[in-house]
């Protein structure tokens, strides 16, 4: 089964992303901001990262490009977590390396057909 | 598909956001005090989007409608396009209040919208100038067709972005009939095989998609490739007919709505995780002990006596060890308290006219939860107070040689098995005159007595004393220093105050640190035990017949150091038959309370205990004189005895 890293400050959300996708059966790593994700990312390979945009710290931008800049991370899907139709973040995902995105809210049935689109 | 019951993230999502309010509204004072960090305005947009989303999430809608309206607010500061200015800063802090109480109304299940966050709404809609488009705003219903013609073209670097064009064709093979129509090899000349690279995309697809499927479903697949392919998709058949969207409202994920009114607050605590794994290194060396003990029991002879008596030394000291951990669990910092004053001491500044300068220490003091919630309301008379009263009004303060601004500093630190909690100003401190004059009137004092700092200082924790000439819509009149003490006596602690006239106040709260657990001394009245907590007791002493001293009503005194002390007889107290009434054949216990002390007379001390407190009322009732009960360590019962009101006791029989 795919292994996801799950990267949000927000504990609800971050909750709410691992129960659903650890029932879906897939192996769930979590992290509450991009520092924490890089460091995970660089120990450890993943099938998937899902990451939340605005976060302290390092944002979810800047993780996406980071993670294109290691080896291991070439061709991973990175899904961004962004809010309405905010086309701008979109790109700027985008353009930093992200696969996609997820427009928040979404609900657990919403999230696991995205993943499964990319991963699985 | 999985269905997954959000509900269970609600208490999350709620602690989260208080916090996240709470961050908001420290930036936001942060910039009212000339702060310009641009980090700050960071801070609080992102605060406020995280509420925003995690509201849509679990489906609180009319939170997640203000939030969107107070984010685009922030947006336009963030963006510079908007001036922190005082007004801005004023509604900002109102929309936090604001969110709280949505918050709590959300939690409880009942209507969350009303009057002020409406208002409040419409406040920002005007400032923003512009109507703000809904959230989730519903996409055109789509048009459908008999299926779709696909040029799809990669750009080399696609691969990369992680999208990976076979699972594309999957996503639209799920939608309907997908037919590949043809293979285009995109470099030419097609290179080596060796100079092939993987992470490039060299082919593209000529594909058809049959079936009645909306477009909107089939560019939803390549939304992630805008502008890392080339695509251009065409109606298949010219066969366009107008249908009924399908379900348009499960396409644009409107979040199921919760069940109002059966999430109550669980009363959870988050720990952190240093915490939970001292605990379990604890409960490990637990069950190798108790693996130990085992062995030494199933194979016992005489000569593992050395043996089993380190284990049970062992067993001893881990179970004393997870019993700190296990407390400590409930300890969190003060600062969850001390958070909410810098925004108390801003608005009392604004409506009394006084300028302080408020001082934080000890923030990362723990204490027990339950202290931590039943410590703000006195604190926060405490401070009101200080402000209300202590301060004297700037052009006052200048004229007397101090700053224009006032210092307020609350502080807490550990202080042997205590919390102390300190709320000093530098005010005006307590004015003798209208104290002493107030207290005559009352009956409290003789006119003409001498009556010292300590002694003034006491005056004000009786009932209903004020000074202030007229109420104010602060601190009110009349109720005030002595509900502060009772509540926090109620709290197993005792609260005093030192003041010099001109210079200022400081009150002292003294707090135990846990209120699950005492340290008591165990003492035995009639063949029944009591046990005294250790915090209260002075000093056990032994008294001759002639140094008591019977006064009018029955009332006894004995000679402790310079000072008379009333003689509490605990078996008339509890009525207990077949005690020591002789005085010389028991003991009698020095202890304070609130600082008065009286002697209790005890048949004998029996030892010290730790004695995990339960509930009297919780499984009899309430028992003047009684805190609570224990289970002894013979498994019989002992009832604690609550100083406090024995003390306060002793002093209604004198009075009467």
């Amino acid at each position: 089964m795919p292994k996801i890293l799950a990267v949000d400050d927000s504990v609800s959300m971050r909750n709410m992303v691992s129960f659903t996708l650890r029932g879906a059966g897939h192996e769930v790593r979590e992290a509450a901001d991009g520092e924490a994700a890089l460091a995970v990312a660089r120990a450890e390979r993943f099938d998937l990262v899902l990451a939340d945009i605005n976060m302290p710290g390092m944002d979810g931008i800047t993780l996406t490009r980071e993670l294109r800049a290691l080896p291991s991370f070439a061709g991973v899907p990175i899904l961004i977590l962004t809010t309405e139709s905010d086309r701008d973040k979109k790109m700027e995902g985008k353009a930093a390396g992200a696969t996609g995105w997820l427009v928040k809210p979404f609900d657990p049935d919403q999230l696991l057909a995205t993943v499964a689109r990319v991963a699985g | 598909m999985a269905t997954v019951d959000l509900s269970q993230f609600h208490q999350t999502f709620f602690e989260e956001s208080l916090e996240n309010l709470a961050v908001m509204e420290d930036a936001l004072l942060a910039l009212e005090n000339g702060n310009q960090a641009p980090e700050l305005v960071h801070t609080i947009f992102r605060a406020a989007h995280s509420i925003k989303g995690g509201a849509a999430t679990f489906g609180f809608a009319d939170v997640a409608a203000f939030t969107h309206v107070l984010e685009s607010l922030l947006d336009e500061l963030r963006e510079g396009r908007r001036a922190a200015d005082g007004a801005t800063i004023e509604s900002l802090l109102q929309a936090v209040d604001c969110l709280t109480g949505m918050l709590a109304r959300s939690r409880d299940g009942g209507t969350v919208a009303d009057a002020l966050s409406e208002s409040l709404r419409e406040r920002f809609t005007r400032m923003l100038g512009k109507p703000v488009e809904a959230p989730a705003a519903k996409a055109p219903p789509p048009l459908a067709s008999a299926g779709w013609r696909i040029r799809f073209r990669p750009l080399p670097h696609m691969l990369r972005t992680g999208n990976d064009p076979l699972r594309m064709f999957r996503e639209l093979a799920n939608h309907g009939a997908l037919v590949v129509k043809e293979v285009h090899v995109l470099e030419q000349p097609r290179p080596a095989f060796a100079d092939l690279d993987p992470t490039a995309a060299t082919l593209g697809w000529d594909l058809e998609l049959h079936g009645d499927i909306p477009r909107s479903q089939v560019d939803a697949v390549f939304e992630w490739v805008d502008g890392d392919c080339e695509l251009d998709i065409q109606v298949l058949h010219d066969r366009r007919a107008q249908r009924p969207a399908p379900d348009a409202a499960a396409a644009a994920g409107a979040a199921p709505t919760p069940e109002p009114g059966v999430h109550a607050d669980a009363g959870s605590i988050r720990v952190s995780i240093a915490k939970v794994d001292a605990l379990i290194n604890m409960v490990g060396e637990l069950v190798i002990t108790q693996s130990m003990l085992g062995d030494i029991g199933e194979h016992f002879s005489l000569d593992r006596l050395a043996r089993l008596r380190e284990g049970l030394a062992q067993l001893d000291r881990t179970t004393r060890e997870l019993q700190d951990s296990v407390m400590r669990i409930r300890m969190l910092p003060i600062a969850a308290v001390f958070r909410r004053f810098p925004r108390m001491v801003r608005d009392l500044e604004h409506r009394l006219g006084k300028r302080v300068k408020l001082e934080l220490h000890g923030e990362s003091t723990e204490v027990d939860k339950t202290v931590l919630e039943r410590i703000g309301d006195p604190l926060v008379h405490l401070i009101r107070n200080a402000v209300d009263h202590g301060f004297e009004k700037p052009e006052a303060r200048v004229a007397a040689g101090k700053p224009e601004a006032g210092t307020l500093r609350l502080e807490a630190r550990h202080e042997g098995g205590n919390v102390v909690v300190e709320v000093s100003d530098d005010g005006g401190g307590l004015r003798r005159a209208p104290i002493l004059a107030k207290a005559e009137q009352r009956g409290l004092v003789r006119p003409g007595q001498e009556v010292d700092d300590d002694e003034l200082a006491e005056l004000i924790f009786q009932p209903g004393f004020s000074t202030h000439a007229e109420a104010t819509d602060v601190s009110g009149r009349g109720v005030g220093m002595d509900v502060v003490r009772r509540n926090v006596r109620d709290l197993g602690g005792s609260v005093s105050v030192r003041s010099r006239e001109g210079a200022g106040s400081t009150f002292t709260i003294v707090l135990p640190l846990t209120l699950a657990i005492i340290e008591g001394l165990v003492t035995e009245v009639g063949g029944e035990r009591y046990i005294v907590p250790l915090v209260s007791i002075v000093e056990s002493l032994q008294l001759r017949t002639d140094g008591v001293r019977h006064v009018g009503g029955g009332g006894e005194l004995f000679r402790f150091r310079d000072d008379w002390l009333p003689l509490v007889r605990l078996h008339d107290v509890f009525g207990c038959t077949g005690a020591v009434t002789d005085v010389e054949q028991g003991m009698v216990m020095v202890v304070e309370a609130g600082g008065r002390r009286v002697g209790l007379l005890v048949d004998a001390l029996m030892g010290q205990q730790q004695a995990v407190i339960k509930s009297l009322e919780a499984h009899y009732q309430r028992v003047e004189g009684i805190s609570g009960a224990t289970i002894a360590s013979d498994g019989g019962v002992a009832l604690i005895v609550d100083v406090g009101g024995i003390v306060s006791l002793a002093g209604r029989r004198r009075a009467a």
